[in-house]
């Protein structure tokens, strides 16, 4: 066993203090990560409570084998979103999951609200809390994260999770971002940290574990290492999820223009392919993950005032902002889309939900639903990034009713401008950026987060489609079921999903055994509904009911690679999938 | 003949640190905490990395500051750590022009590369090798970059 992994550190930052408690049972019984959040969340959280209350909690966990294998480079946030009023569960990688190991805790609770801004300071044993009002309102996350570097030394062993502007101004999709690059994204963690006055959380510290048995730890250590470093799993350092453009573009299934269509003409422009050849400056990784699947690209932009002199900038780009700030927005060049990824990064904003926001109000303005008055005289038509630049300006700058609305997604703006049929979204959570089928759709609206991670199921799609045997909708519902189950053992280990096909049940198995745990696989998927409906609990206790369910017109009419999609079907796959919840 | 680790191109550099745990695992722990090769962002991980290691001097600075003769010079190149003499003052790691050598956090004693290649095995991007050089070759690529 790994006795620090019990350890919880709760901080308190209406009072700034902090002590440890244990919790062995949530780590033994539920490994850690997802699964020991949500009953930590359960214990501290009052499910009623406005997100944006003090006593909204945060819970920061790693898991079983975090520091001890690669890959399992991730930790887990748990808090009430202040974007769908839920659940909020959202994953970060960079150093985050190995320096909290280090320090020497299984999870971080942090709770209250300081009087004034602050960042915390983790190292180790100690907790320092670092007066923030200086870092308070500066434009920019990565100068944030520069200066707390600066006055914080150790660089390159511990991690720095900050927030920008948009977490500042609580925006309900704001970002928390980790070693620049990484994000806690989707759910508004970064609200819910500015809402605290919280600016960042540095953590470190020197832990060591032992094996129980240091011959088989090698040996397992060696077997999945080759795993990681070899196909399937290196195609994500190779183009990364980027490569994914095309061949969706290809099937007809790459959500373009506020899905009006699923083939992007300019896809070429935005393939990875391209990025990679023309603009990938360098590829770096996560702590402990041997795959390296960060990819950023170069911008290279002339001073006005000087013809031969350039500012240099690096930005990350994957699949999904490329969907979401790419076809989905009309964007036709690489420089265009570069600039709105920085624009994105420099607020802390999710890249996914703005850009679905503004896909929306591009088609409501079209339409007239809005007009000048309330974009302050702004136009925004497909494939304008300048303007939506702007708009994102003015989403952090302007107090106006509508750029506020824009601040808390698609159903705040169709809540009071109308247009729901083309809003692009699930229980309050923005749709990624495939049409894949009915897979995809299930997964955003059945899964814990409302994410396709959660379930996968545009991957179910592609596979089925790819076979020629669609599949009905209670197979479906069972299969989806199945593969978030199990995704709960990873999610609470805390592997990151792209290793998903490395860590079997069979290995995961075997790697928990080195290091005290006796489980079955058998156990380990019964453990996986477990939580699974643990969280769907907690989640209803929240407020949420499955049944609350409309599916934007859009997403019916735009026909997917199997046809148009049928609402009774995913209406009947929704219900099979509640009984299989209920049924546990 | 000097047996060395050589840093070939540290731009290939990811920072997964995966060598650095390599270091620990190989004396039966998981962490980064002990490990004798370095790597830390150069300052903005868009800028890349440095990977740090001990270059296993011909004529070693950090024997010269031990004031316990704790650092007998190798036959071939860098130092061996006699740990019943070492008091674990530092003096090494100060002396260290290239900061090759670190203090173990638990046991207080300098960390220095053993030389023995089991962290390049884990650097998927063709980072680290291990190179042979005759004493006085001087057509060394930087063993530290």
């Amino acid at each position: 066993m790994d006795p620090h992994l019990y350890r919880v550190l709760v901080i308190d930052l209406s009072k700034l203090s902090y002590h440890v408690e244990e919790r062995k049972e949530y780590f033994q019984n539920y490994l850690g990560g997802v699964g020991a959040g949500i009953p930590l969340l359960r214990e501290f959280l009052d499910p009623k409570i406005d997100p944006y209350d003090p006593d909204n909690v945060i819970v920061l966990s790693v898991g079983a084998l975090t520091g001890k294998f690669p890959m399992i480079s991730k930790m887990v946030s748990l808090f009430k979103s202040p974007h769908h009023g839920f659940l909020g569960e959202s994953h970060g990688g960079g150093r985050s999951a190995i320096s909290l190991w280090q320090a020497g805790y299984g999870a971080l609770v942090i709770k209250g609200s300081s009087p004034i801004p602050i960042y915390l300071t983790v190292d180790g044993e100690r907790v320092y809390f670092r007066e923030a009002r200086a870092l308070w309102g500066i434009a920019d996350t990565a100068t944030v994260g520069r200066l707390i570097r600066e006055r914080e030394g150790q660089s390159g062993y511990r991690s720095i999770l900050r927030i920008g502007k948009a977490g500042e101004k609580g925006i309900s999709y704001a970002n928390v971002t980790t070693e620049t690059y990484r994000h806690f994204g989707r759910l508004g963690l970064g609200a819910v940290f500015g809402s605290k006055k919280l600016k960042g959380i540095v953590i470190s510290g020197k832990r060591t574990t032992l094996p129980k048995d240091k011959k088989g730890y090698l040996k397992l250590y060696q077997e999945i290492y080759n795993e990681c470093t070899s196909s399937p799993t290196k195609k994500y350092h190779e183009l990364g999820t980027s490569e994914n453009i095309l061949p969706l573009n290809a099937l007809g299934a790459l959500p373009t223009k506020n899905l009006k269509a699923t083939r992007f003409e300019k896809a070429e422009i935005l393939s990875g392919e391209n990025l990679a050849i023309h603009y990938l400056g360098r590829r770096i990784a996560c702590s402990h993950c041997p795959v390296g699947c960060i990819h950023l690209a170069v911008l290279r932009e002339r001073y006005p005032d000087d013809p031969y002199f350039y500012k240099t900038t690096f930005v990350c780009y994957d699949y999904e902002p490329l969907y979401s700030l790419g076809s989905l927005l009309g964007i036709e060049r690489v420089e265009d889309f570069l600039k709105l990824m920085i624009t994105v990064e420099k607020y802390g904003l999710d890249a996914i939900t703005t850009g679905v926001v503004i896909a929306w109000v591009t088609e409501a303005y079209e339409k007239g639903w809005i007009g000048k008055e309330e974009t302050e005289g702004l136009s925004p038509s497909f494939g304008d990034a300048q303007t939506y630049m702007n708009m994102i300006e003015r989403m952090i700058d302007s107090n106006s009713e509508f750029y506020q609305r824009m601040g808390r997604g698609v159903e705040a703006l169709v809540e009071r401008y109308g247009g729901k049929e083309f809003a692009l979204s699930y229980f309050g959570n923005e749709i990624s950026g495939y049409h894949t089928g009915p897979g995809a759709h299930l997964t955003h609206i059945t899964g814990g987060r409302h994410s396709h991670l959660d379930s996968a199921g545009y991957s179910l799609d592609q596979k089925t489609f790819k076979e020629g045997k669609p599949i009905g909708p209670k197979e479906m519902a069972q299969r989806l079921f199945e593969e978030e189950a199990l995704r709960q053992v990873l999610t609470s280990l805390v592997v990151c999903l792209f290793a998903r096909n490395v860590y079997t049940l069979e290995r995961v198995k075997r790697g928990l055994q080195l290091f005290g745990w006796d489980l079955t696989e058998s156990d380990l998927f019964q453990l996986g509904k477990k939580i699974l409906v643990e969280k769907n609990r907690l989640k209803k206790e929240m407020g949420f009911e499955m049944g609350d369910l409309t599916i934007p017109e859009r997403v019916l009419e735009t026909p997917s690679p199997f046809g148009p999609l049928d609402e009774a079907y995913l209406k009947e796959a929704v219900k099979s999938y509640k009984d299989l919840l209920n049924s546990q | 003949m000097i047996r060395r680790l050589q840093i070939l191109d540290s731009e290939r550099c990811v920072g997964c640190q995966s060598c650095m745990f390599a270091c620990t695992r190989r004396e039966g722990k998981a962490s980064l905490e002990g490990s004798r090769i370095r790597v830390r962002s150069i300052g903005g991980r868009e800028r890349g990395f440095t990977v740090i290691v001990c270059r296993a001097c011909q004529d070693p600075s950090c024997m010269y500051s031990c004031p316990t003769s704790a650092l007998e010079k190798r036959e071939v190149g860098g130092v061996k750590l006699l740990k019943e003499k070492c008091i674990g003052c530092g003096k090494c790691a100060e002396a260290c022009p290239i900061s090759a050598i670190s203090m173990d956090g638990e046991e207080r004693k300098p960390l220095i590369c053993l030389y023995c290649g089991y962290c390049k095995s884990y650097c998927a991007y063709g980072v680290l090798d291990i190179e042979k050089v005759n004493h006085g070759s001087s057509s060394l690529q930087s063993p530290c970059d």
